[in-house]
Order: structure tokens, then C-alpha cells, then sequence
């Protein structure tokens, strides 16, 4: 509680208690610990004098705001058409068969989480992914399997 | 006839050097304070004689933008530049903003100088997140130069949090204020009453890059490009079953069969325009569709399908992604979204009757006339055109 205390506190120092602030209060602290708690969100509610409510129905609203613990390295794969159309679904197995989870899931260790994007801007050289921030692009599922060594 | 890749990129490299706008590399910085002298109306002049209209999508002319925006009597104003480009097929804004972000913040600065405004965002898509150490670099060296010239402009960086719904400029304004991303009525429009209820002008990447260019060149060869109605070049972004995929600078008002044959793997069966929310060409259109406002308008985005691909797959794909981004604000997009997602399912597996396509084109109609803002009521330009254009695929 202590430390995400202060995750939450520092955050709301160093961007301002005006609501126009809560996105990157909310992104910060988000990446600092990994993911949204619910008591980071009341805390944020208390330090920024918003409802809890409120600032609960912002933070689900993004997809990006997880809500549940999450892996250290979060693979998103785009599953829009293009990257659909040149193999994504073979790079979902892969990744499910290196990492020994399903779609959506989070390892054990939680050093990784797998999710799908919603189209991550590159559509020419699809199949494409994101680990953290960082783009994959015309992956095979060898090449996307050895994306993850750089995690390991 | 058919072209070899070769000759292809031929064509394509000579249309780009002609064209070449948005790729050039000038001293935009350095260029800032020559343009920063201009009269402001002689700034507006320039824009409004090169036709340009908003390249993010709904084509809004630009000049009036700003005029509406520099008439409103405010003691705060504000520029945002939409860098939460989000449409599938589109990547356009992102290659803009690697290579050229200065000419994206010049362009700010223009548009800050017409309308008054002493501060300015960039708001970039979390999908880009990887390029705000890069643009941090660039602004705070814009910011630099702004104040070395004396200019009381000032470039923020906000960052998206995976909601394409916040592309749409008045969901951008409720995000950046802190709420959820969901669009607001119109009017009142944001030149009016934008960020924190003061007059704001949000421009598309592209479309500032065109300003910046536009006024140095002082109208230059931006308006003898394109067409009466579709003025000037455009940044397209080209995906799918493509010999030559990528992004490339070309002029308005070429048909979609000359794209094609420059374009295409010789197979292309139909060309989605604008992306998910754009309009599905069939291959018997192709010769009569012109890309530009008097036909197929688009943010940017076009994607081919071959032969060998499944219209039914296309459209789900399509369905799903509208299904998901929806803000849920509005019955119409909420509900609908979902039920014809759920509606070609059931054509598909023999669960409803053929007909029902049909109760489903009404569906997207109402969607178009009924939902609050850009996204639902653009649901019914992939249904529809889709659907009709290739019903037995959809059935079958």
C-alpha cells in the first residue's frame, strides 16, 4: 500500500491536481505499477477531489488502463485485416505455444501478457505486434518467437 | 495493361517527385520566421486560395477552420494537432511524424499565430508511443525556436490510451480534459468551445504539414494539383493484396482503376477506401470512382483485396473492430454495432434467412441518420457497400 501510495502521489505532483490531468496521473501510475488497482483509483479520486466512481468509469474507458495485474512485457498483435490477411492467427499460435498461455492470458512468472490491438499502424508490413512500445513488423512466427528472447 | 513491379515503381517514384510536399526536406524552423512576419490575413488567403480541405477524413475547409477560429473573441485559445490516427489500413500520420515533425509543429505555429493561440498539443495515439521520446526531442527544440523568435507559442505532447474513438475531435477534447473519450453534440463546434471550453482548431497531422508547406510557398504548387473539388495532393496509405505496399504522396482525382493498375497484384477484386468507416469499391466501379471528395472521399487509407480473399471475413473484420471501438455513449452505435456483428454471423451459419441482409442494411441506414457522432454513422459505409457489391459472399 505504501509504495502505491506513493506512485500515486508522485504523479499527481508532477502533472497537477486540474482534471485535465487524470489521463497521464492515470498513465503513470499505470506504468509504474503495472496496472490499475482499485485502491490507486480511489487514492487518485481522494488526491485529485474527483467521485471514485468517476475516475473508475475514465480508467476502464481506455484500453490500454489495465485493470488487472499484468505481465512485465505486454505483447499486443494486431488483429485488423491486412495483418489478419498475411498470418496473424499463426503468430497468435506461436506465441501461445512459446509462452504457454492463451490469447489474453498472463504468465505465470507475469513476465509476459498476451493480448490482441485493434490495428497498431502497420498495415504494409503486417503481420505486425507491440511488446511494450516497441514495434515487430512482417513477423513470422519464428521471428516472433525470438522477439520474446529480448525479455527473457 | 499490365505493369511489372518494376515499372510500377517507376510510374509511382515519378508521380511522387512531382508531387513531393509532404516528404521534402526543407528548414521549416528556419523558414518559421519569414512566415511569422505575414499579416495573418494574408496567411488565410493563401490557405483558402489552395482549396485545402482537411485530410484527416471529413475534408472541412481549412481556412474556414481557422477564420472561425481567429473571430472568436477569447482570452485563451488553443491548436491541437490529431495524432490518434486509428482507422485500420491507415499509417500515413505516423511516417509523417518520424521524417517530419517539424513541418507538423510549424504548421501549429501558423495556425496559432492566425487564431491567437498560445498553446498547442499534439495528441499522439498510445498504439505510437514509441516515437514520444523522438517528438519530446523535436518540440522541445520547436519550443527553443519559439522562443528565440519571440513567439508566445508554446507545444505539449499528450498521449492516447488505445481508443480510436478518440480520433473524432470532440472525444479527443473530453480525453484530453480527463473524461471518458465520448464524442459531444455539435454545435457547439470546438472553434467555438473546444479544450476547456475555449476556441480550439484541431487539424489533422497532414493537414498542418500542407499549411506549412501552402504558406511558405505562398500558395505554390499545392492548388494546381488535384481537382476543382479535391484539391491539392494527399498522403495515402496502400495495404492489403499490393504489389507495392506503403505510404505515397499522390495527387487527387485519379480514378481507382489508375490506382489500381499502379497499385494492384492484377487480381484486385474490390479496394476498401477510408478504411473501416470508408466505402467498399467493387471491381465494376472501379473505372467511374474518382478518389476525392466528389467520389470516394478518404482520410488516407486503402486497402486491395484479391480474388482469393472472403468478403465475409473482410466485413466481420471490419464489424468487430466498429463493435469494439464504439464508445457506447449511443444506442444506435452501441446496439447496432453489435447486432450485425451478430446478424451476419447468423446469415452465415444458416440461423437466419438470406432476407435478413436486408433488415440489416435498414439497421446500418438508421445507424447513419441516428448516432451522435462520426464513428456510428459510418458504420453503414462498409455494411452497405459491402454487402451489396458482394451479397453472395456474405450469404454463402
Amino acid at each position: 500500500m505504501q509504495g502505491s501510495e506513493n506512485i500515486v502521489r508522485k504523479a499527481v505532483r508532477k502533472y497537477g491536481k486540474g482534471r485535465e490531468n487524470l489521463l497521464p496521473i492515470l498513465q503513470m501510475v499505470r506504468k509504474e505499477h503495472n496496472y490499475l488497482s482499485e485502491d490507486q483509483l480511489r487514492e487518485i479520486a481522494t488526491e485529485m477531489d474527483l467521485s471514485s466512481a468517476d475516475v473508475y468509469g475514465v480508467a476502464t474507458f481506455y484500453s490500454f488502463m489495465d485493470m488487472q495485474p499484468k505481465g512485465k512485457n505486454i505483447i499486443r498483435i494486431c488483429k485488423t485485416i491486412t495483418c489478419f490477411m498475411k498470418g496473424k492467427d499463426s503468430i497468435v499460435s506461436a506465441l501461445e505455444d512459446a509462452l504457454g498461455i492463451k490469447m489474453g492470458e498472463t504468465t505465470p512468472d507475469r513476465k509476459f501478457s498476451l493480448l490482441e490491438a485493434n490495428c497498431i499502424g502497420w498495415c504494409h508490413k503486417g503481420p505486425a505486434m507491440l511488446i511494450n512500445d516497441k514495434v515487430y513488423t512482417e513477423l513470422t512466427p519464428e521471428k516472433a518467437v525470438q522477439a520474446l528472447d529480448e525479455y527473457m | 495493361m499490365v505493369m511489372t513491379r518494376e515499372e510500377k515503381l517507376a510510374r509511382i517514384n515519378a508521380h511522387q517527385e512531382r508531387v513531393n510536399l509532404i516528404f521534402e526536406k526543407i528548414d521549416s524552423l528556419g523558414l518559421l520566421g519569414k512566415v511569422m512576419k505575414l499579416e495573418n490575413s494574408k496567411i488565410l488567403e493563401y490557405i483558402k486560395e489552395s482549396g485545402l480541405k482537411g485530410r484527416g477524413g471529413a475534408g472541412f475547409p481549412t481556412y474556414l477552420k481557422w477564420k472561425l477560429a481567429a473571430d472568436q473573441k477569447s482570452d485563451m485559445k488553443y491548436v491541437i494537432c490529431n495524432a490518434d490516427e486509428g482507422e485500420p489500413g491507415t499509417f500515413k500520420d505516423r511516417k509523417i511524424l518520424e521524417e517530419q515533425a517539424d513541418k507538423v509543429f510549424a504548421g501549429m505555429a501558423i495556425c496559432a499565430k492566425v487564431i491567437g493561440a498560445p498553446e498547442g498539443y499534439v495528441y499522439l495515439r498510445g498504439e505510437y508511443n514509441y516515437l514520444v521520446p523522438l517528438l519530446t526531442t523535436k518540440m522541445n527544440a520547436f519550443n527553443d525556436e519559439m522562443n528565440k523568435l519571440g513567439l508566445n507559442f508554446t507545444l505539449k505532447l499528450r498521449s492516447g490510451s488505445g481508443a480510436y474513438i478518440c480520433g473524432e475531435e470532440t472525444a479527443l477534447i473530453e480525453s484530453m480534459e480527463g473524461y471518458r473519450g465520448e464524442a459531444r453534440n455539435k454545435p457547439p463546434y470546438p472553434v467555438e468551445k473546444g479544450y476547456l471550453g475555449k476556441p480550439t482548431v484541431i487539424n489533422n497531422v497532414e493537414t498542418l504539414v500542407y499549411c506549412t508547406m501552402i504558406v511558405l510557398n505562398e500558395g505554390g504548387k499545392f492548388k494546381t494539383f488535384g481537382t476543382e473539388i479535391s484539391a491539392g495532393s494527399k498522403v495515402f496509405s496502400v495495404s492489403g493484396d499490393a504489389d507495392v505496399e506503403g505510404i505515397y504522396e499522390l495527387e487527387l482525382g485519379m480514378t481507382i482503376q489508375e490506382f489500381v493498375d499502379l497499385f494492384g497484384d492484377g487480381d484486385t477484386k474490390a479496394v476498401q477506401v477510408g478504411g473501416a468507416s470508408g466505402f467498399c469499391v467493387p471491381r465494376k466501379k472501379f473505372k467511374e470512382t474518382i478518389i476525392g471528395f466528389e467520389g470516394v472521399p478518404t482520410g488516407g487509407s486503402m486497402m486491395l483485396f484479391n480474388s482469393t480473399r472472403s468478403m465475409y471475413h473482410i466485413l466481420m473484420n471490419y464489424m468487430e473492430f466498429m463493435q469494439e471501438e464504439s464508445c457506447g455513449q449511443c444506442t444506435p452505435c452501441r446496439v447496432g454495432c453489435q447486432q450485425l456483428v451478430k446478424g451476419i454471423q447468423a446469415i452465415k451459419h444458416k440461423k437466419r434467412p438470406a432476407t435478413y441482409l436486408d433488415d440489416l442494411v435498414k439497421l446500418a441506414k438508421s445507424m447513419r441518420v441516428a448516432s451522435k457522432c462520426g464513428l456510428g454513422q459510418s458504420v453503414a459505409n462498409p455494411f452497405i457497400s459491402i454487402v451489396e457489391n458482394f451479397r453472395e459472399e456474405i450469404i454463402y
